[in-house]
């Protein structure tokens, strides 16, 4: 497939054009973070971020989205009748993305588009979205990408990928809808010798950052009972708040709740990313609640990452390396201790 | 593809209270659009979010049988916010029903078995469809012998009474029903628990099969009754509960392990169950 050089001077340019034909989306610096945005002006963009603190899966899988609305007016004839809300589905633009985090779209597929039962809202978000990556010339220090199956430059879940080279940036096709896109960049010139090799060093050079932390295929195969029933978790869980400051900042963490709210007469029924950590996850009407300590919780999360999404699905763990829990968990929990002792061939007795 | 969370438009035809205590009505659901009854192709042992806009969505078993056309059935206890509210709707009423959703009891499986139904409570609303649908003519022939053993605490408690005499009245079902306790003299079935009566009356394991739901504790001490009679794991058959929301696996919420209780379930075998965390 093709690839263009597009200096950072024409890179404004570039983005402006590319906003001219669909809603354009980017890190920008909100406050004290960089977050995912619908970008207002063309400078807005700054690729020189590291990471989003958020991951920008609510681009897909918004925090909090009317699914429905009704009306519950007397007279009415149509008075509880729950209908589809409109949406805004024109063509969307992603640029920026850390590769991991594209991937973690993918990994989020088998939930939301399967062959029987497909969410209506992501499929179609997903279908009129295209997205162009950001490679990782200098990995964080809580990322391990390269241990589940993905990497700083991994094209997987992109549809082109920018690699920024110094004085400009790389722009390849991946996909089809990537080629799209590069055909309709005017500003773009051919790839520089220098600028090519200058990417074959800034790749190798990130790829060579990483430690492998631990095997995935290695968990694919201990039993799901005897990992549930380890003794590790009590140890594990010892510290965690429940905060659920993990699960909302995790690609890869999709679970929602599903809640009507009704103002005067007219009602919306949305749904609002909801988190295992959570007590009231779980909690039936009668009060019983199969998870009702943080152990279980905490065990929860861990095992449907590491265990039962691989053991469902059959590829790989449902974790990309983002580093987000890592990085944010106000206890220091990390996930990559967690599998090493979900890994380990013998726990010696304390 | 139609929007799997969008509810079908439905009139309460009908709301019988089933209990002296009044904890559980009976409603009859009606499709409002008469082509959303033939999107609705349930198999007993189902269920089906019952929508209440601007209050939610409850998972309720499916009571009625897909050989009973032109209707749905649910039977609900009175919970908590949606259910209660359920209580209080009139006859005309407009709700939603979204389903049919889960797994069923493999009828695939169970031809040419005797089959053992076990229930208490209000679990026993998807039985109910089931012996209905097994006892319709077109499907008698298929299975064995059938009995079945239901249990309230008293009389008072028994849902689906009329059905119910009716049922001990035929020759091609064994009705068992027992009371933990009664004063009533004109008391005509057992008195005792569950699997106490399971144990007299339960036909041989033999080519037969146990389906079994009801409260935990009734269950936690009809299994080893069952095992006891010979009952294998992988012929015991239960429906469990979770909380939940989508209902179609993609929430998150009811996973036990690797399954989804309300796609890959709610109706498993024991065998199954064995190999999944036992959280819930
Ligand atoms: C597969 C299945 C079949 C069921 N069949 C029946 C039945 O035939 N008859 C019956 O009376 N009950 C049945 N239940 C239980 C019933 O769903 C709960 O009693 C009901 O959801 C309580 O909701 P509420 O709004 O009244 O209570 P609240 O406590 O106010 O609940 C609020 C919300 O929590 C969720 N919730 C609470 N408890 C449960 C629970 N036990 N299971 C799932 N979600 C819950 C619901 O989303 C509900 O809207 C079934 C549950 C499942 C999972
Ligand atoms: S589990 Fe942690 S490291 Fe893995 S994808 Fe989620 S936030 Fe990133
Ligand atoms: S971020 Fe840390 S403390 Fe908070 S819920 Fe996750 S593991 Fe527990
Ligand atoms: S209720 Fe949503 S996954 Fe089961």
């Amino acid at each position: 497939m093709r690839e263009v050089y597009i200096t950072k001077e024409k890179f404004p340019d570039v983005v402006g054009k590319l906003m001219n034909q669909h809603r354009v989306f980017g890190p920008v610096f909100q406050g004290q973070y960089h977050e995912f945005a619908e970008l207002k002006a063309s400078d807005e963009i700054d690729l020189t971020y590291q990471n989003t603190r958020l991951s920008p899966k609510g681009l897909f899988h918004p925090h909090s989205e009317r699914m429905f609305q009704f009306s519950l007016a007397k007279g009415d004839p149509e008075a509880g009748i729950v209908k589809e809300a409109p949406k805004d589905y024109s063509s969307r633009l992603i640029l920026g993305m850390r590769p991991c985090d594209a991937m973690a779209f993918r990994l989020d597929d088998v939930n939301f588009d399967t062959t029987t039962i497909k969410d209506p809202w992501w499929t179609r978000r997903r279908a009129t979205t295209a997205i162009v990556g950001l490679g990782c010339n200098q990995p964080c220090r809580s990322c391990f990408c390269t241990s589940v199956g993905t990497g700083p430059f991994d094209p997987s879940g992109l549809d082109a990928l920018l690699t920024d080279v110094g004085d400009g940036f790389i722009l390849q096709a991946i996909t089809e809808k990537g080629q799209e896109l590069l055909d309709g960049i005017s500003d773009g010139g051919p790839v520089p010798a220098a600028a090519t090799e200058k990417a074959t060093q800034l790749r190798k050079s990130a790829e060579a950052q990483f430690v492998t932390q631990f095997d995935p295929k290695a968990l694919a195969e201990k039993d799901m009972l005897e990992l549930f029933n380890a003794s590790f978790w009590d140890e594990v869980q010892f510290s965690c708040i429940n905060c659920g400051t993990c699960t909302f900042l995790c690609p890869t963490c999709w679970c929602f709740d599903i809640q009507d709210e009704v103002c005067e007469d007219q009602g919306d029924r949305i749904r609002i990313w909801d988190s295992c950590m959570f007590p009231l996850f779980t909690v039936h009407g009668s009060g019983h609640n199969p998870r009702s300590q943080k152990l279980q919780r905490v065990r929860q999360r861990f095992m449907h990452k590491l265990k039962y999404y691989q053991d469902k699905y059959h590829d790989g763990v449902a974790c990309v390396g983002c580093g987000r829990c890592v990085k944010y968990c106000p206890v220091n929990i990390d996930i990559r201790e967690v599998a090493r002792l979900m890994t380990a061939t013998c726990v010696c007795p304390a | 593809m139609n929007n799997p969370y969008l509810p079908y438009p439905v009139r309460i035809e009908s709301i019988v209270t089933e209990t002296e205590d009044r904890n559980l009505r009976t409603i009859k659901l009606l499709f409002l659009n008469p082509e959303d009854e033939e999107k609705f192709k349930y198999i007993p042992g189902q269920f089906a979010e019952l929508s209440v806009a601007g209050l939610g969505e409850i998972p309720i078993g499916i009571a009625s049988s897909p050989t009973e056309k032109g209707f749905l059935k649910f039977t609900v206890n009175k919970v908590g916010k949606v259910s209660s509210h359920i209580h209080n709707m009139q006859p005309g009423d407009i709700m939603g029903v979204r389903g049919p959703l889960g797994n069923w009891y493999p009828w695939d499986l169970l031809e040419g078995k005797n089959i053992v139904i076990i229930g208490g409570g209000f679990a026993f609303t998807t039985l109910r469809s089931s012996i209905v649908y097994m006892l319709d003519p077109r499907n008698r022939s298929r299975f064995g012998e059938i009995s079945v053993v239901y249990g309230a605490r008293f009389p008072g408690l028994l849902l689906f009474k009329e059905e119910l005499a009716a049922w001990e009245q035929r020759d091609d079902i064994k009705m068992h029903i027992t009371v933990d306790s009664t004063d009533d003299p004109n008391w005509k079935y057992n008195v005792g628990f569950v699997p106490a009566v399971t144990k007299q009356k339960a036909p041989d394991s033999e080519n037969s099969y146990a389906i079994i739901c009801g409260p935990p504790i009734m269950i936690k001490f009809t299994l080893p009754v069952l095992t006891e009679l010979g009952f294998p794991p992988e012929r015991i058959i239960s429906s469990l509960e979770m909380r939940m929301k989508c209902g179609i696996g993609i929430c998150g919420r009811c996973n036990l392990g690797t399954e989804y209780v309300c796609k890959d379930g709610p109706v498993f075998t024991l065998e199954q169950l064995s190999r999944l965390p036992n959280e819930y």
